[in-house]
């Protein structure tokens, strides 16, 4: 076991968000977490992460590492490429000592080299496109070689080709680094191209969990609600 | 029928206290966050060490890319008052004392007050729409999730190279508008050179000298404090971006003035 979220709980001011949802990832094991915009997705994300404090419940993480790919790249603007991908390695307390700069730049060409993107070492993050960013903040976060990747959207606002790029590389990543994997998507490629597991998440809750194949033979009226796009079923949308 | 109470909440006075309770919550709220931060930073600044090379970088931007509107505004300042004292302090008879007052003035006041201002202006804003922009961007995330302490690396090399930046561009600027108030002095009441810059040192106290270092570094810390945690608590997208940025330049401000007063009744009462 990988991760362990028990009876999760989390409010923002009165409204419940995250209402007593549990689940598990297993090492080398990507669960989708799916559901509508506004369903709770992100902050789970977050939740597991630490970047927010929950309300109640436990989270149960293997010793080891999280890390984040973030719906828009989040890269640093100032740092180019290779101090972007050894910004942890650098400035980490823990770490900042046990490599040289030759190591660094050896570790920088090594990442970069597993998300197809070498020689952009100097660039800036303007200078690159969404989906090279993408990958970048990819090679960011697995400098650090995490036991957990938490991927938040990866694949909104690509282009086809690039989200089928991606979404081997989350592929790839998940065999390379035998990580447990959380994939927050509504993208229905992302789900199938990726996914072990899913579940769906509705209102804070969870409301389908199974594996892909499961979600799309659309046994139950969510997943089939979600997976045709129809706007009559159990889901409402808030307008 | 419209009750009182509904009434009284369309009314004028209703929206002036409304507004001046959500300003106080809002004072409130960022005394509270920067107390919060400033604590952690100070922890982290013990546990982390400092980054020294982002340290020169933010003592750069600090120090010398301010320099040409700091000393404009504070040259501009004095060149103002000089006109203004220098005529009548001829016709009273009281020229040789120009030099001294201007002296006074400005390393006790304006050397100090309107460099805290201009760097407010300048470096207390672009710090908060930068740390802002992380925020909005995810970035502070970012370096959370690293494993990197957001507060130790953003806040210490800023509001370090405030504290040691500051007073060197007050002295900087505090000379250069004694100088400036001896030239405006010379065109605009023909007062000599050499009468301005002997009075000058009879105006020149150690203590003066002293305070305005101090004021220069407790500024500087100041504004940067502000700054950083106006943007580190930024939210909102671009509206929260801006938002942010005139909190930052606003609090600074207020902040500037409160100390200039603490200053003045801690040693010149």
């Amino acid at each position: 076991m990988s991760i362990e979220v028990k009876n999760l709980i989390k409010s923002f001011d009165d409204q419940v968000v995250i209402n007593d949802i549990s689940f598990k990832v297993d090492d080398g094991e990507i669960l989708a977490i799916i559901g509508f915009s506004g369903s709770g997705k992100s902050t789970v994300l977050k939740l597991i992460s630490g970047l927010i404090p929950r309300d109640s419940g436990e989270i149960i993480t293997s010793d080891g590492d999280i890390a984040m790919v973030f719906q828009y790249s989040a890269l640093f603007d100032s740092l180019n490429v290779a101090d972007n991908i050894s910004f942890a390695l650098r400035e980490r307390k823990d770490l900042r000592k046990l490599y040289t700069e030759e190591q660094l730049h050896d570790i920088v060409e090594q990442k970069l080299e597993l998300v197809g993107l070498q020689g952009i070492e100097n660039k800036y993050p303007s200078e690159l496109s969404g989906g090279m960013q993408k990958r970048v903040s990819f090679a960011r976060a697995i400098v650090t070689e995490p036991n957990t990747i938490l991927y938040d959207e990866p694949t909104a606002g690509l282009d086809p080709m690039s989200s089928t790029l991606i979404e081997d590389y989350i592929v790839r990543l998940k065999h390379e680094t035998n990580a447990a994997s959380i994939v927050v998507t509504h993208q229905m490629s992302t789900i199938k191209r990726t996914a072990d597991r899913v579940i769906m998440l509705y209102d804070g809750k969870i409301v389908f969990a199974g594996t892909t194949e499961e979600l799309l033979k659309q046994d139950t009226p969510y997943s089939k609600q979600f997976v045709t796009g129809a706007l009559e079923g159990p889901m409402k949308m808030k307008v | 029928m419209v009750t009182f109470a509904q009434y009284f909440k369309k009314s004028t006075t209703y929206r002036i206290f409304s507004a001046i309770l959500t300003n106080m919550a809002s004072f409130l709220s960022t005394i509270g966050q920067i107390s919060q931060v400033g604590v952690r930073m100070v922890k982290r600044m013990f546990v982390d060490g400092i980054s020294w090379k982002e340290l020169m970088e933010q003592c750069e931007r600090f120090g010398i890319s301010s320099l040409p509107i700091t000393l404009s505004i504070v040259g501009m300042t004095s060149i103002i008052v000089a006109s203004q004292v220098a005529n009548e302090m001829v016709k009273q008879g009281g020229s040789a004392f120009i030099g001294m007052l201007m002296t006074i003035l400005i390393v006790r006041e304006v050397g100090a007050v309107m460099s805290g201002f201009a760097q407010t202006s300048m470096i207390g804003s672009s710090l908060a729409a930068e740390l802002a922009t992380m925020r909005v961007t995810e970035q502070i995330d970012a370096i959370d999730v690293l494993g990197v302490d957001s507060v130790g690396y953003l806040f210490i090399p800023r509001v370090l190279s405030g504290i040691l930046m500051m007073p060197v561009v007050v002295i900087i600027a505090s000379v250069f508008g004694v100088i400036l108030g001896g030239v405006a002095s010379n065109i605009f009441s023909g007062l000599s050179y050499r009468a301005y810059f002997t009075s000058v040192w009879l105006g020149l106290y150690m203590k003066d000298l002293c305070v305005c270092i101090l004021k220069g570094a407790v500024f500087g810390g100041t504004i940067a404090l502000i700054s950083c945690t106006c943007g580190y608590f930024a939210n909102g997208g671009a509206k929260g971006v801006g938002l942010a940025t005139t909190k930052a330049v606003v609090w600074s401000f207020i902040a500037i003035v409160i100390w200039d007063m603490i200053f003045a009744m801690l040693f010149f009462f």
